[in-house]
């Protein structure tokens, strides 16, 4: 069938998401809970993920360009973010965040700013790669995609 | 009960179970199943996994991503839930402050959660009385055992009761939990063979447990429970049986198992208040030093003599040091609980009441939130009660009581906790500085915040006192006395009190602030 290139193709992006440490054990959580009542759990999660936290994102820009920064204010919106993208099992994200909190505590400004474009170069490069793989995903179909490999 | 649109096979057939209370036939062996679980984060990403996974225990999910929309569903539906997750950050109102409120108000199992596995906030959930603390992100695995905090709850609220001697023939037999499954223990098959049931089996439809049976649940108006403290108060707390009480109340309708179901959980709530903890105790009683400057004020301006009180045996040592650090703030973290709490002026309410424990005897008005605390409060504060109340556990309580009957002696003793008006005036003044306190805290600022604070540090949200009284138990009454505003001081009273007068909330609210720069030394395990 034509589906089984494509399936074998979905199956090789979705591993090599977790072997390259994009996504992490989270993310199978995720997949877990898809079934026939929620046959896009995931996708709608990384979705309203990505719309949710594109507010942090802004908030913490620009808490990034008031001087001198608050620190507090910013650990407090990286905490934030970060509950949110563990909960999507997004890896280099969160670990991007936990650096920045670190960076938060010991006041270092630099740090901190360096981190966050860091943080937002992977945040867009997940995005991207989550797109196309649920674009793929979908055009298998829901059914393929229900029974994706665990 | 909400949602059964999802989840495969979930809730769907689970109608009958979730609603223990609806005139429905439960179906206990499908426990946990059905459980009803209220989840709460701000965060709508984990919220909707939340839901999802929890759909997926077959539990009976309701989301909310606001801590004052989770409480108004609460007090909507009194019985509705039986567990509450929660997160710790969340933007309208700190996670534990609601864990305080819930554990007051509804005094139902409450689970803490956070991406933030600091030693400090574990450790904050377990002074503020959480059944139990979660890593984010969960996993579905950590949810679904969460049944079990209900089981145990249940088991041991059965075992207070029992342990207090509130057993009555009207009420259920508390050992029974001892020898049900607790797996099982909604099996009404368990409970029912095994209780002995002096009287109808009705009764065990008022037990707020998963083996209720479905009777329409009596909504406890602000009303209705002022008529059942006023007829406790006439009975005498010792001496209130379902029986008597409902004679007295005289509502038609109103069996008497609804009445010795409130019964008891009024007295877990007076239990609570009085109990003292002899490990929270600090036993650096400077608090009792009367020298302290910090309390001579309070003391003075309160009107209230904590000194003379425990001389005189009525305060116990123990609990004058246990209200003192629950008044103070039992945390030493530093305090994250924002001090206006959003709308207080819901938060308190018992069925959001006006003040008005009491029967008539208050003219607590209208904002007192404090007095919904106090539908918790003894207001029975008969002196004798309060003593018996003493053997509790909390300490809290019993300095709520032990003030009590001191304020109270000059008048009767009905609803002693409205005579006591001083302090509860001031604890409304208190609100003022929106600090969240119990009912029974208001009176410990009095005086007995200033003992405690000399031995506890208060943590610089003193002004949540409640706080602290929390730590002592889940369900301390803390009434956030926000809004002071809103609470006329005269509530409670307090106009019959010489002295009390808007000024004092002024000093009150210094003292606290002074209070608060001690360090809460004692903390509970």
């Amino acid at each position: 069938m034509e589906r089984n290139p494509m399936r074998r193709q979905l199956a090789s992006l979705r591993k090599s998401l977790f072997d390259q440490g994009y996504l992490d054990e989270q993310f199978m959580e995720l997949e877990q809970l898809q079934d026939d009542a929620n046959p896009n759990f995931v996708e709608e999660v990384v979705t309203l993920y990505y719309r949710d936290s594109a507010r942090l994102i802004v908030n913490l820009d620009h808490a990034l360009e008031r001087r001198p920064l608050d620190f507090s204010k910013l650990d407090g919106l990286m905490h934030q973010f970060k509950g949110s993208s563990s909960s999507i099992g997004a890896k280099k994200v969160k670990a991007e965040s936990t650096l920045f909190r670190e960076y938060c505590k010991s006041g270092n400004a630099e740090g901190c700013m360096r981190t966050f474009q860091q943080l937002k170069k992977e945040y867009a490069t997940l995005r991207k790669k989550l797109e196309t793989y649920f674009q793929l995903a979908r055009q298998i179909g829901p059914m393929e995609s229900a029974n994706r490999p665990k | 009960m909400k949602n059964s649109s999802g989840g495969k096979g979930s809730m769907s057939t689970a109608s009958s179970i979730t609603t223990w209370k609806a005139d429905v036939v439960p179906v206990p062996d499908q426990f946990p199943a059905g459980l009803r679980v209220l989840v709460v984060d701000d965060d709508p990403t984990c919220l909707i996994i939340l839901e999802k996974m929890l759909r997926n225990c077959s539990y009976d999910v309701t989301k909310c991503n606001r801590a004052e929309t989770a409480l108004l569903k609460l007090r909507e539906n009194r019985n509705g839930f039986d567990i509450v997750i929660s997160d710790v950050h969340m933007p309208d109102m700190d996670g534990f402050k609601l864990l305080e409120h819930i554990g007051l108000e509804m005094d139902l199992p409450v689970i803490m959660m956070s991406a933030d596995d600091g030693k400090d906030v574990v450790m904050k959930g377990v002074t503020h009385g959480a059944c139990d603390y979660l890593i984010k992100p969960v996993r579905i695995e950590a949810l679904k055992n969460i049944w079990q905090h209900v089981v145990r709850k249940r088991k041991n609220e059965w075992k207070d009761l029992e342990q207090s001697g509130s057993v009555e023939e009207g009420d259920r037999q508390p050992k029974q939990s001892e020898d049900a499954d607790y797996s099982s223990s909604v099996n009404e098959g368990n409970w029912k063979s095994s209780k002995k049931r002096k009287d109808d089996e009705d009764e065990t439809e008022d037990r707020d447990d998963t083996s209720t049976l479905k009777k329409p649940r009596v909504v406890w108006s602000v009303e209705l429970h002022q008529q059942f403290v006023a007829a406790v108060n006439q009975l005498g707390i010792d001496k209130a049986v379902p029986k008597k009480i409902l004679e007295l109340m005289n509502v038609p309708g109103l069996t008497r198992e609804n009445v010795a179901s409130h019964l008891q959980k009024y007295r877990l709530y007076l239990r609570r208040l009085s109990g003292v903890s002899p490990h929270s105790c600090n036993p650096n009683n400077s608090f009792m030093n009367p020298q302290d400057e910090t309390f001579g004020p309070l003391s003075s301006v309160h009107g209230l003599d904590l000194q003379t009180l425990t001389a005189t045996g009525q305060l116990p040592a123990q609990c004058l040091a246990t209200l003192q650090a629950a008044v103070l703030g039992r945390s030493t973290a530093k305090s994250s609980i924002p001090m206006p709490l959003v709308n207080q002026r819901n938060i308190f309410s018992f069925e959001n009441p006006k003040l008005r424990f009491g029967e008539g005897q208050q003219h607590v008005n209208n904002n007192n939130k404090q007095v919904n605390l106090l539908h918790g409060i003894p207001t029975t504060m008969e002196s004798k009660q309060l003593t018996s109340l003493r053997h509790t556990s909390q300490s809290i309580g019993n300095v709520n009581m032990q003030v009590a009957p001191h304020g109270a002696q000059s008048s009767q003793n009905n609803s002693s906790l409205i005579e006591m008006g001083q302090p509860l005036s001031r604890v409304q003044i208190l609100n003022d500085s929106t600090v969240p306190l119990s009912v029974g805290q208001p009176i410990v600022p009095n005086g007995i915040a200033a003992n405690v604070s000399t031995r506890n540090g208060i943590p610089e949200n003193i002004r949540a006192p409640g706080y602290n009284l929390v730590s002592q138990t889940s369900s301390i009454l803390n009434f956030p006395m926000n809004h002071a505003s809103e609470l006329p001081v005269d509530s409670f009273s307090l106009r019959s009190t010489p002295g009390m007068s808007d000024h004092t909330s002024k000093e009150c609210r210094h003292d606290i602030r002074r209070l608060s720069a001690f360090k809460l030394s004692s903390r509970q395990p």
